[in-house]
């Protein structure tokens, strides 16, 4: 062993990220004391980043199983069945740390992490979305970051040539100190060609291939699995440098390398590096793995076995080639003029077996790093705020003198207004698969040569979320399907984000568990397994934690790409319907926070058959041609829904709403949110065909009005309640991001 | 027609063209590695977008220097004609085989938008089943598209009729709101005197087929194609 390495203490393990009672157990497993580098390794994979140790008793929830899914969560990415020889590969990560640190960087290799975690599946990558939030947009450090991650987004996803189908932007003071960076990337793989990341053979070799190794990002897992406090800025180190060029040509390499059937099983390095690819991908076939790191390409000299294991560098796989066509896979790299060095062979003692100059550094069980890592059951309670919270009454609060003004407002907050100002520093259209770019509910590619289409969305209500975990969660689930109903699609699974404060803290593990199961209710009673995700804790600055944001990514499939539809009214005449409940509330809605900076109140009640039924019934208006745009009704209620129809189409258009005379408040009835509600357009001679089909899926619903005219007008018992001119609606919504944000 | 699309390590648009020409346009086409010399059975050479060797130089420096691009001279020479968008301009550019050069977008960002184009020369291969003034829809997607020249290379291009495309309104006028990027007098496109290379900004291939939003890219194409069967003067290598 080498003899330059410090010793061992529980200090130096306390200072590394385990606890005593992790340091005590290591020593237990291996019956002695840990070098110095196998201590890196156990920091590493035990931490909460690749162990999942506060989450995983609760994700077991979670239902994985279903007719689609032919990879579920446990690998690099989750792939469902687009029928014929295809399957979609797709999966969705945080950067929210590196990001808060370096926000071009951070952002830039979130991208380029997920985008690897697509083509080490044999899948070519087809479109990235970004689910991002921030600070206020008004104060200065939260423009930082949002230049800073847009730009690294842009910058990778742009070089490596993906596009940028989507995506959420959200706001709210709890994310000032830690932004959420979540990148979801959808590839496109042949059935028979999916690889995994398995270290099958032994005497098998074992492959570096891709960008040198060096001292950036080391401890990067480690990192992502603290809280920050003032110092945060210090940790830049820690943050790796992303090169998209690299990674382009890595995927080329990889899918060319793959075509020649030289290659067994791949793994990604990303957290962890080589120390996570070293064990997981024996782990996962009861293999063992000796690897000699002097082999390893390095872009500094000196380096330590403990850096060569823990660096972060990016753009690099960890492959196992069958044992003879080494060559093939040489000489695909060499075309690609990327590195590609035996290092190791697979072993089959289920040891992890590392060398540095034939000498012996770790020697360590890849169980003991893996399937032993400590799962806990920590105690969860209800945050005391909760109740308070829950029982405020939004109707306590004035009414608003003028409806009209709040609906300007309201489509010129940042959340609400266009995010242009974002995507269009993002190439959407590489790879000519773009029918619906980033602006409607879903963005749509097709799979040339099949006529159908895949439709994908990220969402999450994270003030729902806060006020009530468990009903907040489905909602984010919820408005994921109903994204993708309103386009047409069918979903066919689900990857999630779940970023969360420190799970060390009982009211922050109660919302896990809570959010957790409310995905769980509600995959289950619509039918959509989970095929992937991430847990990102201790998402907390000096104490505060984030708003608890379970991002939902969601891919679905259109039968008939042709049959697609957009949120946006095309037609003048046409009649306008809301299907769904009347029930709402401005418990947690915009108008709450926007007019009144309140984050309180209940939530709409969520009934999860009738929400199925509208999916339903949308998608059988949509492929009987009866609609000609559908708008999920969700943020600022039935009136910015209506709005959003008018202007964010190719050409601005009015329309004419008249509202039940029910007596509800008109702040209510008019920016109140509910779920299972979509707003639809509809050709006149549509109706009664229409009126039908709503008829057999027994569904609430009503006609609302009609498409025209150079305003949007509402009124309720033949009296106007709003009227505002398109084109001050259009200015306030085209001009809102920027106005708050550039 | 042969159509070859060049592949540098970076680009990105190459499966786009290699796509529309097979797919939608039913004409042979190869892909060319950039290390290839050995240009002779094309007829059409495309350089497409993409960043070539990650463009961390300027765009294009290093493309521009490749062997590939060393042979194209004498591919023009021979009769053969070239195409380059995007990142192929920028390469053009960088190769001095198109005057100019293209520079950060005056914004500092990168844009995907769609941008009309008013038709300057119809009178090229490339565009002559194009009126002149004809305006098309056509995306782009770049953070280096600045077109700039000195005066006198910009008066040249005036006058030789070397500009063939211009940023422009919906409805024709090229004003400075219609500038996606800050180029120098709206240019998007431009040919040499020969009249057999061409370079423009916007994504062509990205603007073939009414499932992407119109078809006026298929304009350049067909101009193309039917630069072949009128006219012969390519055909003599």
């Amino acid at each position: 062993m080498s003899g330059a390495e410090p010793k061992v203490t529980l200090d130096l393990a306390l200072a590394s990220g385990l606890t005593g009672e992790e340091y005590d157990r290591i020593i237990r497993r291996l019956g002695r004391e840990p070098t110095f580098t196998e201590l890196g390794l156990f920091s590493a994979l035990w931490s909460e980043h690749c162990a999942y140790k506060h989450s995983r008793i609760f994700l077991r929830g979670l239902p994985t199983a279903g007719p689609a899914v032919l990879q579920g969560p446990g690998e690099n990415a989750g792939i469902v069945d687009l029928g014929g020889d295809l399957a979609l590969a797709f999966k969705i990560e945080s950067h929210n740390h590196p990001s808060f640190i370096e926000p071009f960087q951070g952002a830039a290799t979130g991208v380029g992490g997920i985008l690897r975690d697509i083509f080490t599946m044999g899948a070519r990558p087809i479109a990235v979305l970004d689910s991002l939030r921030f600070g206020p947009a008004q104060d200065p450090r939260s423009r930082r970051l949002i230049e800073g991650v847009v730009s690294g987004i842009s910058w990778y996803g742009n070089c490596f040539g993906v596009p940028n189908l989507g995506g959420e932007v959200g706001f709210a003071p709890e994310y000032a100190g830690n932004p959420i960076v979540n990148a979801m990337a959808v590839g496109l793989v042949s059935k028979t060609r999916i690889f995994r990341a398995r270290a099958e053979g032994p005497g098998n070799p074992v492959f570096y291939v891709g960008a040198k190794t060096g001292r950036d990002g080391i401890h990067g897992a480690t990192m992502a699995s603290a809280t920050f406090d003032e110092g945060a800025e210090e940790r830049r180190p820690t943050v790796q440098v992303g090169d998209p060029f690299t990674e382009k040509l890595l995927l080329e390499a990889c899918l060319e390398a793959m075509e020649t059937g030289a290659v067994l099983g791949i793994q990604d390095m990303g957290a962890a590096g080589l120390a996570c690819a070293c064990s997981e991908m024996p782990a996962r076939a009861s293999m063992g793995m000796e690897v000699e790191l002097s082999s390893v390409p390095q872009r500094e000299t000196g380096m330590t076995p403990y850096e060569i294991m823990l660096s972060e560098s990016q753009e690099r796989m960890l492959l196992v080639a069958a044992r003879g066509r080494e060559e093939e896979v040489r000489r695909v790299f060499a075309k690609w003029e990327l590195d590609a060095v035996q290092i190791g062979q697979v072993t089959d003692d289920g040891t992890l077996r590392v060398r540095m100059n034939g000498a012996v550094v770790a020697e360590v069980p890849v169980k003991a790093l893996t399937d032993d890592a400590p799962v806990y059951d920590k105690p969860t309670a209800p945050p005391g705020w909760q109740d308070a919270l829950a029982a405020f009454d939004p109707l306590t609060l004035p009414a608003p003198s003028d409806c009209s003004e709040t609906l300007v407002t309201l489509l010129g907050s940042p959340g609400i207004a266009s995010k242009a100002w974002v995507y269009r520093q993002y190439d959407q259209q590489v790879g000519i698969n773009s029918l619906v770019m980033p602006g409607s509910d879903a963005g749509i590619l097709r799979i040339k040569g099949t006529g159908k289409a895949v439709a994908v969305t990220t969402d999450c209500n994270a003030r729902f979320v806060y006020l009530d975990p468990r009903a907040g969660a489905a909602m984010a689930v919820a408005e994921a399907a109903r994204n993708l109903a309103v386009s047409g699609a069918r979903p066919l699974a689900l990857t999630d984000c779940l970023n969360f404060g420190s799970p060390e803290r009982p009211e922050i593990l109660w919302q896990f568990k809570e959010a957790v199961a409310g995905i769980a209710e509600a995959c289950r009673a619509l039918d959509i397994p989970v095929v992937g995700g991430n847990v990102s804790f201790y998402n907390e600055t000096l104490g505060q934690a984030i708003l608890p944001t379970p991002v939902i990514g969601m891919a679905g499939l259109i039968d008939e790409a042709e049959r697609r539809r957009t949120q946006w009214f095309e037609q003048e005449g046409d009649r306008i319907a809301l299907l769904g409940p009347p029930a709402v509330s401005l418990g947690g809605s915009e108008y709450l926070w926007v007019m009144h900076g309140k984050m309180a109140g209940g939530l709409a009640p969520l009934d999860l058959q009738l929400e199925r039924r509208v999916h339903e019934a949308c998608r059988a208006a949509i492929a009987a041609g009866l609609l000609r745009s559908a708008h999920d009704c969700s943020e600022g209620g039935l009136a910015v829904a209506v709005a959003e129809s008018c202007v964010s189409g190719p050409r601005a258009i009015g329309a004419a709403v008249e509202l039940p005379d029910d007596g509800r408040r008109l702040d209510l009835a008019l920016f109140g949110e509910g779920p299972s509600r979509v707003v639809v357009s509809m050709r006149p001679e549509a109706e009664r065909h229409f009126e039908r089909l709503m008829g057999e899926f027994a569904l609430p619903w009503t006609w609302l009005g009609r498409v025209g005219g150079e305003a949007v007008n509402v009124r309720r018992g033949g009296e106007t309640i709003l009227s505002v001119p398109l084109e001050k609606l259009d200015h306030a919504w085209r001009h809102g991001f920027e106005r708050h944000v550039a | 027609m042969n159509f070859g699309v060049v592949v540098f390590p970076g680009t990105w648009s190459d499966c786009d063209f290699h796509y529309v020409i097979s797919e939608v346009l039913r004409q042979p086409v190869r892909y060319v590695w950039h290390r290839d010399r050995q240009l002779d059975d094309f007829d059409c050479l495309i350089l497409p977008g993409g960043f070539s060797y990650g463009d961390y130089l300027r765009a294009g420096a290093v493309a521009g220097r490749s062997p590939v691009v060393e042979a194209l001279p004498e591919f023009v020479a021979k009769g053969g004609l070239v195409l380059g968008s995007c990142n192929g301009f920028q390469i053009l550019c960088e190769a001095k085989i198109l005057p100019g050069a293209l520079m950060r977008n005056e914004c500092l960002q990168y844009r995907c938008q769609s941008t009309h184009l008013r038709v300057e020369n119809a009178e090229t291969p490339f565009t002559r089943l194009m009126r002149p003034g004809q305006i098309l829809k056509m995306p782009i997607s770049h953070g280096e598209g600045k077109f700039y020249a000195d005066p006198e290379t910009l008066r040249r291009l005036r006058d030789q009729k070397q500009i063939v495309f211009r940023y422009c309104a919906e409805d024709g006028r090229v004003v400075k709101e219609a500038n996606p990027n800050g180029s120098l007098d709206n240019v998007a496109g431009v040919i040499n005197e020969e009249g057999t290379v061409l370079g423009l900004m916007p994504h062509p291939e990205r603007a073939s087929e009414n499932a992407m939003g119109g078809t006026d890219g298929l304009l350049i194409f067909h101009s193309l194609l039917g630069s072949l069967v009128e006219d012969g003067s390519f055909l003599k290598r």
